[in-house]
């Protein structure tokens, strides 16, 4: 038998706003035992009488970082859970995770590419700490990355990503904003569609391991395009998350 | 962790019912839900049920094997059971129709040595149980949820349902029972996940 995942304190560093509603928080883990970009924690909070939830959060880091992790949370309207790492939680803080979670949804450098990456919202999480492995074990494996946010201010990364495909390692990212879009974008502007996914995968080819991860409808809509477009279903994986998943 | 760990200035909302016998259904680290969440590892496969079959094989005399028709004309009945998945949700009174493991294992004759099932499914999911874990009740495989056929995002045409294990092990898209005499664990199973999973012991991940 496998000793138990154990739940560990991490002390609560930067936190940072990403959006207006997405809020970075880095956990301060010294005995932090590694993890595999695309997987997720655990994050448990106890009140005085022992009341307790739990909920899990993909880590947006990569693994190169040492002893801390970061996680990327959404305010989620009536989140139990996310709304207190917004609206209490400070620096210095200390809160009960455990982990890495999840052998799945997870790339390493060694796996190599092609590399198409989906994502829905917040669902750019897993798929940041991918992109921040790539770039710090020097990676040069062929990568586009379709991110689809409702509006230009709710996009999560936007600058890290921005230089992260100025290094010229073979990063591209595209953006869709399906709500509104700024005077002058010239991005894609709709929902994720079987024509966009075509155009976006069409430099990669067939030969592509595909990340997907967003709310169940994005991820449906991907997968299946992925699936008619050619490629076998083993090289595309999906991570999503309902309504619920706060 | 001798003392528990309080977590500053967490209150909680406590949302969920105060009745407690709604409160005494749900499993520990888990929250209510009223939607229906969807969690797979990949695309959601698609056979069509005029090429669809459900099969048990293995340590049994003669493997059995089921057309969709046949397999409608099974007896069936409605089952109302509450449902708890691993990332944390759990959701009362789900209603499904669909036929019991038992009525399936009427048809073949179990080899003296039969001990564990790996559900098998479209899209090369596969998951493992106890033999004793699936019958006298326990599991059914269901293609109705609440009164419409199930959805291929929820695991349509048809799915494996253990209610009173997480719900990784209600395999999606179940296209059969590999009946063992040896434990073989499943997709999840070696992804780090707990071989049993239940949830009221909160087995969720490998060594719970």
């Amino acid at each position: 038998m496998a000793s138990p995942i154990a739940w560990r304190i991490a002390t609560v560093g930067t936190i940072r706003d990403e959006t207006p509603t997405v809020r970075s928080f880095t956990l301060g883990l010294p005995d932090w035992p590694g993890h595999r970009p695309g997987q997720h924690v655990d994050l448990r909070l106890t009140a005085e009488d022992g009341y307790s939830v739990e909920r899990s959060y993909s880590i947006a880091s990569e693994p190169e970082r040492r002893g801390e992790i970061d996680l990327t949370v959404e305010r989620i309207e009536d989140g139990e859970v996310s709304a207190f790492l917004h609206d209490v939680v400070e620096p210095g803080d200390r809160l009960e995770v455990r982990g890495p979670i999840g052998g799945y949804f997870v790339w390493e450098a060694p796996l190599g590419g092609p590399l198409l990456l989906v994502a829905g919202g917040s669902g750019v999480v897993p798929l940041m700490a991918i992109l921040r492995h790539r770039r710090r074990t020097g990676s040069h494996v062929p990568t586009r990355l379709l991110s689809s946010s409702r509006h230009a201010e709710e996009i999560i990364y936007r600058d890290e990503l921005d230089a992260l495909a100025a290094a010229g390692d073979g990063l591209e990212v595209i953006h869709t904003l399906t709500r509104s879009q700024p005077t002058g974008w010239a991005g894609y502007a709709r929902r994720i569609d079987d024509r966009m996914l075509a155009e976006v995968l069409e430099p990669l080819g067939v030969s592509a391991r595909v990340y997907i991860c967003g709310p169940t409808a994005l991820v449906e809509v991907a997968a299946n395009a992925m699936v008619r477009l050619g490629l076998p279903p083993d090289r595309v994986r999906t991570e999503r998350f309902g309504p619920t998943g706060t | 962790m001798t003392e528990r760990f309080v977590t500053r200035g967490f209150v909680g909302r406590r949302t969920q019912p105060g009745a407690g016998d709604v409160r005494d259904r749900i499993p520990p680290g888990q929250y209510l839900t009223t939607d229906f969440p969807v969690l797979s590892a990949g695309p959601t496969p698609r056979t069509p049920l005029d090429r669809w079959s459900f099969t048990i094989q293995g340590l049994v005399r003669e493997p059995a094997t089921w057309t969709w028709d046949q397999f409608m004309a099974l007896e069936n009945q409605e089952w109302v059971v509450d449902i708890s998945c691993v990332t944390k949700w759990t959701k009362l009174d789900m209603r499904w129709r669909g036929v019991s493991v038992d009525t399936l294992l009427e048809r073949v004759e179990l080899d003296p040595t039969a001990a564990f099932v790996v559900a098998y499914s479209d899209g090369g999911y596969t998951t493992n149980l106890p033999l004793g874990d699936v019958l006298n009740g326990q599991a059914f495989v269901a293609w109705e949820y609440d009164g419409k056929p199930l959805a291929p995002e929820h695991g349509g045409p048809a799915r494996l349902v253990v209610p009173a294990r997480y719900f990784w092990k209600s395999a999606k898209w179940v296209r059969g029972l590999r009946v063992q005499a040896e434990d073989e664990p499943g997709f999840w199973e070696t992804l780090g996940y707990h071989n049993r999973g239940d949830q009221w012991l909160e087995e969720r991940y490998s060594g719970d």
